[in-house]
């Protein structure tokens, strides 16, 4: 009956990652930190997930991601792209990213 | 040694005990609130920009059903207004024709519908409400046509625990991106309940292994969200992740209170908005200060390197079964009188009904304080 409706993903690098509906980041002026607010639970990014998390605009291919956050940390992009997959994975897991 | 008093992030908004459903677990205090009790649309919206003021991200939209609320749209536009996460918590019964479509367009930013059963005969039962699985059904559909993210809440025990694969089915089928299988917390009409609904451990840890696989095997499907029986617990957990420490909630009269069940514990006085101010109340109120942080602390917690994992536990359950709320929750292993919640599970198995014929305490005005009828046949 449940035939599944949807699949996990998995990230490439060519997946376009974007926030669902459910998820949002916020600026919160009393803690003076960004918050990523979902259903139940409230996160508090640090500076690298915020960065890689701001990207998911659904514009941007997990390449480009990489190759642009590799230049804001003057890092090389193979030393990144671990991270970043295993990060949006992670995310994409709990259905806090869509892939 | 006390930390130092942070915002609240989260903010319970009980906006009536009015509810179409009967639900005998029902976490409302027993002593129910009629409608003229209630807050005016705008002391709501006072209290929802206090709330935003003081450090509120999110608002928990409950009841009762809160859809019965004619200005719902209003108080979601409010909230959203100042950038607060809305969530609403509903049983998803006669709310009419487009009004789901309504809170959407108000910024509604996800729903919540609960189901007593998976099965529509179960529904039906639990919620003394003929017709309301079907009813639950159609509201998921239109959540979902709306466009709204939706989590599927079931509150478990006796009578549905051995529903929980049908109710991840349910969820898949429903699209919903979140289940929530909700061990019933025995607080309010639950409590009064409680032998009529404690599950026995052998059905718990079948439960418990089907979620953990189930969970496995949905990564990226569908997050499974699991509050685990505290009756068979080794360790308590932090109620509303520690007393007066990062949320709150609001009773449909404005009183505000660390947690549901707080009114039971007699020695605390609690204020109501409009009285004062949501921030002096958060910071001042002495029943908020009573079990915040560890200092109210006896042993066995005191000197627990969890004490600030679980703050000690619920207060509540304490007051309820070791008669001082200043006890060691007894869900936990250290507390003296933990075996007293085996003593409750296994009197309330003795006590159980055949399947069906259960005479619950149904959740209506007045009805807890009626002698016990289950000695009487059914009807
Ligand atoms: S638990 Fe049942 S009776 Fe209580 S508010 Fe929810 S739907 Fe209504
Ligand atoms: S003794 Fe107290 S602090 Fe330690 S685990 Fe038990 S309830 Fe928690």
């Amino acid at each position: 009956m449940m035939a599944a409706l949807r699949e996990r993903a998995i990230v490439s690098s060519r997946s376009v990652p974007s926030l669902p509906r459910h998820v949002r980041i916020q600026y919160d002026p009393v803690r003076q930190a960004f918050a990523v607010l979902s259903p139940e639970k409230v996160f508090w990014p640090n500076e690298i997930s915020l960065d890689i998390l701001r990207r998911c605009n659904g514009q941007s291919s997990v390449e480009r991601i990489i190759a642009d956050l590799a230049a804001d940390y003057e890092a090389y992009p193979r030393d990144v792209a671990a991270d970043v997959v295993a990060f949006l994975q992670e995310w994409s897991d709990k259905l806090l990213v869509k892939l | 040694m006390s930390e130092p008093l942070l915002p609240p992030i989260g903010m319970l908004a009980e906006l009536t005990h009015r509810c179409p459903l009967q639900c005998p677990y029902c976490s409302n205090p027993v002593e129910l609130l009629k409608a003229d009790r209630e807050l005016d649309t705008q002391t709501w919206l006072d209290l929802f920009s206090q709330a935003a003021d003081l450090g509120v991200l999110q608002v928990h939209l409950s009841g009762g059903e809160p859809t019965l609320r004619r200005d719902f749209e209003q108080l979601i536009a409010g909230l959203s207004a100042r950038g607060v996460y809305t969530n609403l918590i509903t049983a998803g019964v006669g709310i009419a024709e487009g009004r789901i479509e309504a809170f959407a367009e108000a910024g509604l930013d996800h729903l919540q519908l609960s189901f007593q059963g998976a099965r529509p005969a179960t529904t039906d039962r639990i919620g003394n409400h003929r017709g309301s699985h079907e009813k639950k059904l159609e509201t998921a559909h239109r959540a979902r046509a709306a466009g709204l993210p939706l989590t599927i809440n079931a509150p478990v025990h006796r009578h549905n625990i051995e529903e929980v694969p049908e109710f991840i089915d349910l969820a898949l089928s429903l699209d919903a991106e979140r289940l929530e299988i909700a061990n019933v917390q025995y607080a309010g009409w639950a409590l009064a309940n409680r032998d009529r609904l404690m599950p026995d451990l052998a059905a718990v840890n079948r439960q418990a292994d089907i979620v953990a696989a189930a969970r496995e095997r949905l990564a990226g499907i569908m997050t499974i969200d699991f509050v685990t029986p505290d009756y068979f617990a080794i360790y308590p957990k932090p109620c509303m992740g520690g007393w007066a420490r990062d949320a709150f909630m609001v009773a449909p009269d404005g009183t505000v209170l660390p947690c549901h069940a707080a009114q039971t514990i007699p020695s605390l006085r609690f204020e109501r908005f409009g009285d004062r101010r949501l921030a002096e109340i958060w910071t001042d109120s002495p029943a908020f200060n009573a079990f915040r942080g560890t200092d109210w602390m006896h042993e066995p917690c005191r000197s627990c390197e969890r004490r600030e994992i679980d703050w000690g536990g619920c207060r509540c359950q304490a007051m309820a079964i070791a008669g001082d709320a200043t006890a060691t929750d007894p869900a936990c292993v250290k507390s003296p009188i933990h075996n007293r919640m085996a003593m409750l599970t296994d009197a309330a198995q003795a006590k159980a009904a055949p399947e069906g014929k259960e005479s619950f305490i149904f959740r209506r005005i007045g009805a807890a304080t009626r002698p016990d009828t289950r000695a009487e046949p059914a009807h």
